[in-house]
């Protein structure tokens, strides 16, 4: 075996002490072999598995499906159909792909395809340079555990190109499967110690639950740090520096994750609370992970996305050669939707050369990410350029897009705003609302009586009655005493328009039954 | 987590063929890479009807297209009328697309001879190894006071032990048996068990059939006994099965879940076990679409929440890998319009690998100080090469281990790039190294024309 586990667990043989007296199971096999307690129990399994939680996919979602199941085996409810507002999934909400990204994916899957004339010669010459990048040619070998070696290189390109000439090394990029391998692959690296000496990583509240639930498997300290609803849910200084505070205390403090546009909530962070955060973590030395999965998604006026890795390193050398950084961007958000891919990629900066080492022994383990991803996501990077066959095409439907996006985002906000008891913050970004909801008292009553969270019990009645499916606020954080739900705003505009008035209904409805 | 031997030799390799694109001089013109399981990468051509079917589900509007055949049509829009939005871009059900789980399910039972498959008990993974280390997170608890322990053989693959290792669990190494073609002995299990001692807590076997690195398929006796330690033991089994499409010889593969059925109560409701299968070998060979599956066994229903639940987090595995999965097991049948051609590509890789297994094994054997059992089932051939002392001094001298100072030799000199030994475990004082079967025949022949030269100098060199 390898030499070193061989010696680490030869070291570790002690005594030999009984299997009871070292706590471990007992045999519980009974004389005829039968009715024994299985191997695998709740109190055997790793326990950290159990703390995790995911909203996103959680009860609510699991009896929409089986609404779903029961519509159609022709059982009879309020509703002719489930609408699932609950996931950021712009396809199954029928926005389309952008053709150009379709043409050369089915180039590169079935390369027969480059002698047929309804292909236009960008997308085939595009698929013909991503084949030559994979082994044997082909879409499916196995590329490289950092990812295809042209498609970093050419992510590195458009970094450069977004961040105004910020220099990017490709070394420092790694493609992903999503973003959320990244993020937890790179919480993974971070998370360590014991006790009071255990990684606490910082996290916005509300925010997005893949991080909750990573840092409950990981058996990580969750910091939380309260975004301010009153101030269209930015961040404070004040309130990063009080959470640290009082972290230190019990944990050790190691990384600060935002994201940005921000997932529930849509703020755009400002260039100046960029600056601040990034000063913060340099003051704290803080690990800085920054999601920005949905940076094309801006809507309001005003808003500009503002990259982490620009900002730091137009703050000088004081701080972009020694703040460390991973930047986080996917296929599955933007203008392209493509969730199904699993695109995604990383960039790091300023990590240690060991812990790099170790980084890509963690990636290897799982291989490569999904080769199809990283030929969509060198497509992302390296779009259709004015004068290419595909271009006007391509930028009519990314347009097309992002502003139908923007108007649902301001579509939302208004409706929403007009129903007494829902307060809705500006949907500046991303993809969803996140309204505050008032719940009348006996309504939270009856929720605390069956054991459930208020927002997931008006949630649940919303679904039941209106075939709507939310997301609980509860699932994402939330300051003790609010309530609030998140939903998409990617149904197309007419269906949205109709859910919103199903929404207004339904809490009117609720709000009277309940007072 | 230890470095590999072969990361220094596959950056050496990166040198090399930056050199040979430089116009640098070499005994070769270009570097055949054989350390990967990846027959697309060893020249292997994917199956046309399954690239038909993802172009398709990728490009809709081709199925306007009537140069495409009608089954192939057909299917894509079944599976797009899986999809949500009827887009392979959007995100699936946790456990993966409803239709493909049934499917699959399906398949498993027919492979089975009848034993019954539940879907709820399946969940479609982003490749079969990420699948493993989700199960292997359930399993490695790093916070108990005695470490988990996972049994593994030796040698293994090296990516499923580093993935224990990374979860803070300890690889417990049971010796297969290299005299007897690398058969699985009960005895070194029982050898394993007790000298982990009281050092952790085995909580799981883990099984490769067919092997890798070592070509061989189990018995049905063997893996009887396996199932009824894994009992007698209590252990969780982990039956990684994805080279059962690849089988050459006279052995017959049968599932573990199969044998666990046909030995009857209680063993049959009793032992868990967790069985992986992938898109990735076999005929397919679609490593880089990242389509594998687990199908769990007599899982405790409360465990099987909380699994469910750490698959959510996941999304979902990627839309093309779980087409590739429902290609896979349902393939074009006698009578569909792709059947022949479909056929003809299968049989071609068929009787390719066939001829490389006996071609490998024939030249290989022939060359002094080589032995190699014939591989039975797998991607890879392991043959063992008994070093002269001489060798293995000079190894020492420049602090190599002596099958990597062979490998490294032999890409330098001989421009081949296969895996050495000792990244997987052997017995101590003996040398193996490893590489990939489902090649084109000619690379094959190649490559062994190379060994070939490259072996006779270097043990004149050193004898």
């Amino acid at each position: 075996m390898n030499h070193g586990t061989s010696l680490l667990w030869k070291q570790r043989a002690l005594s030999s002490l009984s299997a009871t007296r070292r706590g471990l199971p007992k045999e519980k096999m009974s004389e005829n072999g039968m009715s024994r307690a299985k191997v695998l129990t709740i109190d055997t399994m790793n326990p950290t598995v159990k703390k995790v939680e995911y909203a996103v996919r959680g009860p609510i979602v699991q009896r929409a499906v089986e609404l779903e199941r029961e519509l159609s085996e022709g059982m009879k409810k309020p509703f002719a159909e489930v609408i699932k507002a609950n996931i950021g999934d712009a396809h199954a909400m029928g926005q389309q792909p952008i053709t150009f990204f379709r043409q050369v994916l089915a180039l590169c899957s079935y390369p027969e395809l480059l002698s047929d004339s309804i292909f236009p010669e960008d997308a085939k010459n595009r698929a013909c340079r991503i084949l030559n990048s994979c082994g044997g040619n082909s879409l499916g070998a196995y590329s490289a555990s950092q990812g295809i070696e042209s498609v970093r290189q050419d992510v590195a390109r458009y970094i450069e190109r977004r961040d105004g000439g910020v220099p990017c090394d490709p070394d420092n990029i790694y493609l992903t499967t999503g973003a959320s391998d990244g993020i937890v692959t790179m919480l993974k690296l971070l998370v360590c110690g014991e006790g009071a000496a255990r990684t606490g990583v910082m996290i916005s509240i509300p925010q997005y639950p893949l991080y909750s639930a990573a840092l409950a498997e990981l058996g990580a300290v969750q910091i939380n740090y309260y975004l301010n609803e009153e101030k269209c849910w930015s961040l404070d200084i004040s309130e990063l520096q009080r959470a640290l505070n009082e972290a230190r205390r019990y944990c050790n403090p190691r990384a600060l994750c935002i994201i940005n546009p921000g997932n529930p909530t849509g703020q755009v962070q400002s260039r100046q609370c960029i600056e601040d955060v990034i000063r913060f973590a340099a003051k704290e030395r803080l690990f800085l992970m920054a999601d920005e999965v949905y940076q094309d998604n801006v809507y309001a006026e005003g808003c500009q996305f503002h990259s982490f890795k620009k900002v730091l390193f137009e703050m000088g050398p004081e701080y972009s050669e020694t703040v460390e950084l991973a930047s986080f961007h996917s296929t599955s958000k933007c203008y392209m939707g493509e969730c199904g891919f699993r695109g995604g990629y990383m960039e790091i900066i300023n990590m240690d050369d060991e812990v790099k080492a170790q980084l890509t022994k963690l990636l290897s383990v799982r291989l490569c990410p999904p080769v199809p991803g990283q030929a969509l996501m060198d497509l992302v990077v390296n779009p259709p350029q004015p004068g290419e066959p595909s271009y006007e095409r391509f930028i009519s439907e990314r347009t097309a897009t992002l502003s139908a996006l923007a108007e649902k985002a301001k579509l939302t906000e208004q409706v929403l705003n007009t129903v007494e008891g829902i307060r809705c913050n500006p949907v500046q970004g991303a993809m969803y609302s996140f309204p505050r909801i008032t719940i009348p008292e006996k309504a939270i009553k009856e929720a605390t009586d069956v054991g459930q969270q208020p927002d997931m019990f008006y949630c649940m009645k919303m679904l039941e009655e209106t075939g709507i499916c939310l997301v609980p606020g509860s699932g994402f954080g939330q300051k003790d005493g609010t309530y609030h739900f998140r939903m998409t705003i990617l149904p197309p505009k007419d269906k949205l328009k109709i859910l919103l008035n199903k929404v207004q209904e339904f809490h009117q409805k609720f709000t009277q039954q309940y007072s | 987590m230890k470095q590999l031997e072969y990361s220094d030799l596959a950056r050496r390799m990166t040198q090399i063929k930056e050199d040979l694109r430089q116009g640098v001089e070499k005994p070769f013109k270009e570097v055949i890479d054989v350390s990967w399981g990846d027959p697309h990468r060893g020249g292997m051509k994917p199956l046309t009807f399954v690239r038909q079917v993802l172009a398709a589900c990728v490009y809709p509007q081709l199925m306007n297209d009537n140069k495409l055949p009608v089954d192939v049509r057909q299917r894509a829009q079944k599976l797009l009328d899986g999809c949500a939005g009827r887009s392979v871009g959007s995100y699936s059900a946790t456990q993966g697309i409803p239709e493909i789980v049934q499917r699959v399910s399906e398949f498993i039972s027919r492979r089975d001879g009848g034993v019954p498959s539940n879907p709820e008990n399946i969940f479609l993974c982003c490749g079969s190894q990420w699948a493993l280390s989700r199960i292997l997170n359930v399993l490695v608890n790093a916070e108990a006071a005695f470490t988990t322990g996972v049994l593994a053989p030796a040698p293994c693959y090296r990516t499923t032990t580093l993935s224990i290792e990374g979860l803070g669990g300890v690889v417990i190494p049971y010796y297969l048996s290299e005299e007897q073609g690398w058969e699985l002995q009960v005895e070194e299990l029982q050898q394993a068990l007790e000298s982990a001692g009281g050092a952790c807590n085995p909580i799981a076997l883990y099984v490769i059939n067919p092997g890798n690195p070592t070509g061989h398929v189990q018995s049905r006796k063997s893996m009887q006994e396996v199932i009824r330690f894994a009992s007698e033991k209590r252990l969780f089994l982990l039956a990684d099965e994805v080279y059962q499409g690849c089988i050459y010889g006279e052995k017959e593969f049968v599932s573990y879940k199969r044998v666990l059925a046909e030995m009857g109560p209680p063993l049959s409701d009793t032992v868990e076990l967790a069985s992986f299968h992938s898109a990735s070998k076999g005929f397919m060979g679609e490593c880089g679409l990242r389509g594998g599956y687990v199908e769990l066994v007599n899982l405790d229903p409360a465990v099987k929440k909380y699994i469910y639940t750490l698959f959510t987090a996941d999304s979902s595995a990627p839309l093309l890998g779980q087409i590739a999965l429902d290609l896979m097991t349902n393939p074009p049948l006698p009578g569909d319009p792709s059947y022949f051609q479909f056929d003809q590509e299968t049989q071609h890789i068929k009787s390719t690998v066939d001829k490389n297994v006996k071609k490998a094994f024939e030249v290989v054997n022939s060359l002094q100080g080589f032995s190699c059992p014939a591989v039975e089932g797998g991607a890879f051939a392991f043959p063992r090469i008994h070093l002269p002392a001489k060798a293995i001094q000079k190894a020492k001298e420049v602090g190599m281990q002596p099958d990597t100072f062979y490998c490294l030799k032999l890409l330098e000199e001989a421009g081949v790039l296969v895996s050495p030994g000792s990244d997987f475990g052997q017995k101590e004082g003996t040398f193996h190294f490893r590489f990939c079967i489902l090649i084109l025949h000619d690379v094959l022949e190649e490559l062994l024309r190379r060994l070939t030269l490259f072996h006779t100098q270097f043990m004149k060199d050193f004898s």
